[in-house]
């Protein structure tokens, strides 16, 4: 439990914008550790997107240094150490759910190489989607999409999920039930979750621990620790205990 | 929150929905083919008013022969030059098929290469560009030149026809990849082979049969154009000899069999569609 997983060292990160510098990270540093579930808390456009993005591979950092399970993220990604998931599902509209799921599988031969890797109709089970394999993406709803594109995150076995918004385009109802999915999906599978959000009460129903960005350039404003036991229960959501993580981390937000 | 609460949850909210769908499945589409009927028997009681008014036109105002036929005299054509019609067919519909699939080709290729190789962009592009602007009518002697009176100058006249809208739909589809399925991609380390295979060839499959449905239209007219240069069998030819000769019904009859040739390619290019991108017609709801 205790071995990091990411290790984020100084990072900085500036977009070039319209000739000049656009600075989106300051002087980053975060350490996630093994199993546990970190979401990235912070407004909108903030940069918590980059920096998972970062975390990824997807991005290189400007300045600063990235570590992932020991490795560069370049290396993490080739080895699949990293499963994402977007705020939209990204599913291939041509390939039914099953085929969606098993995509990683298809790429680099990957299934060929990884007998071990889980059965994408078990990993529908687990999302609770059984019945839909030979669906087309379109007969579902949003939700249901989201459904697939987290299953499709879990086919490679990867140690780390990371998670850019995946609920924020969904509806309150939906997004409160893929909460408790994701809670239950993250004891069973038990691996290590960086949760990218923009609501104070989901980072604290979900957290082990929520690091609060400040707006641009985002550097880590607060890091707090949710200290509530698992299972967690949507009743809790009313305790006083949650209410005063969420007064503590608004108030983290709005007032440096 | 244990597995069985599972399907019951976000799901629960949509299965109905799309339970719905299942069963009414066979409804939607018969409903659709019901529609479908009537939207037929409008579109064919208009073509027959047409064909009336011209019959009642014609015979009413006593139009010679040379100068328009009734749709009647048309009929008569068909059947008497039956013969004449079917072996000068036969031609056009092979410079008319081979053009469509030598110009799709080297566009659907040419297209593949943009997409990887920007000097081949930057190169090629301006060139295609600067052909297509030549005037058809003026490339086809040139061709026949080079080419001779067999069927390559035809088949060379039709595929160029097709060539140019493909390129460019084709080059258009394969780089409308949705940027966050790219990201997937590289996050899956895939080799730009995959990133082709899984992802562009697919997304640009519904832009290439638009194209080609434009193409197959086009390559017809190709092949006709070739033939009135210089040759001495096709519908082509066919045209410009019954029109020296005032054999105005046939010419009509040509036309006819012109027009159903172009339907018919049309017709199967949609066929093909409808197989090749399924995934675009989602089933049920969204369509009614």
């Amino acid at each position: 439990m205790s071995a990091p997983a990411i290790v984020v060292d100084g990072v900085s990160m500036a977009f070039e914008h319209e000739g000049s510098p656009l600075h989106v990270l300051e002087n980053v540093s975060l350490t996630v550790t093994d199993g546990e579930f970190l979401s990235l808390l912070g407004p909108s456009g903030c940069g918590k997107s980059t920096l998972l993005r970062l975390i990824a591979d997807v991005l290189a950092p400007t300045s600063g240094t990235i570590s992932v399970l020991g490795r560069s993220p370049a290396q993490a990604r080739r080895e699949r150490n990293l499963g994402i998931v977007f705020q939209q599902p990204v599913l291939l509209p041509w390939l039914s759910v099953e085929d969606n799921v098993a995509l990683p599988l298809r790429i680099g031969r990957w299934g060929a190489r990884h007998p071990d890797a889980p059965a994408p109709p078990a990993l529908l089970d687990l999302v609770g989607l059984q019945g839909f394999e030979r669906a087309r993406p379109a007969q579902l709803s949003g939700g249901m999409q989201q459904r697939v594109a987290i299953a499709r995150a879990l086919v490679n076995n990867s140690p780390i999920l990371l998670m850019d918004e995946p609920f924020g385009a969904l509806d309150a109802i939906t997004r409160d039930r893929l909460n408790e999915e994701l809670l239950r999906i993250w004891t069973e599978t038990r691996r290590t979750v960086v949760f990218v959000t923009h609501s104070i009460p989901e980072a604290v129903y979900l957290s082990t621990r929520v690091a609060v960005l400040s707006s641009r350039p985002a550097g880590i404003r607060a890091l707090m620790e949710i200290d509530l036991p698992y299972p967690r229960q949507p009743e809790m959501r009313d305790t006083p205990r949650f209410t005063r993580f969420t007064a503590a981390l608004r108030n983290a937000l709005e007032h440096p | 929150m244990t597995l069985p609460a599972a399907p019951s949850t976000p799901g629960g909210a949509v299965e109905p929905r799309s339970r719905a769908r299942r069963a009414g499945g066979p409804v939607g589409p018969a409903k659709r083919r019901a529609s479908g009927w009537r939207h037929s028997l409008v579109s064919i009681g208009a073509f027959l008013a047409v064909l009336a008014a011209w019959q009642g036109i014609v015979v009413g105002f006593h139009v010679p022969v040379y100068l328009a036929p009734s749709p009647l005299m048309v009929v008569r054509a068909l059947r008497a030059e039956s013969h004449t019609l079917l072996v000068n067919t036969w031609p056009t519909l092979i410079e008319t098929v081979g053009g469509f699939i030598v110009g799709n080709l080297v566009a659907i290729v040419a297209a593949v290469g943009f997409v990887h190789n920007r000097t081949f962009r930057q190169s090629v592009y301006p060139l295609a560009v600067t052909v297509r602007t030549l005037p058809i009518v003026a490339i086809s002697p040139i061709l026949v030149l080079l080419l001779g009176n067999g069927y390559a100058p035809k088949i060379a006249i039709a595929a160029l026809i097709t060539f140019f809208p493909t390129l460019v739909n084709m080059a258009d589809g394969l780089t409308a990849v949705d940027p966050q399925a790219l990201e997937l991609m590289h996050v899956l380390s895939a080799s730009r082979w995959e990133v082709f295979r899984y992802l562009r060839w697919p997304t640009s499959l519904p832009y290439l049969f638009s194209a080609l449905r434009i193409a197959s239209t086009a390559s017809l007219l190709g092949a006709i154009v070739g033939e009135w240069i210089g040759s001495n069998s096709g519908l082509g030819y066919l045209i410009v000899a019954a029109t020296y000769d005032y054999r105005t019904p046939l010419l009509y009859a040509t036309m006819a069999v012109a027009s159903a040739l172009a339907l018919a390619m049309f017709g199967a290019i949609s066929i093909l569609e409808r197989y090749a991108v399924s995934w675009r017609q989602p089933s049920g709801v969204g369509a009614d």
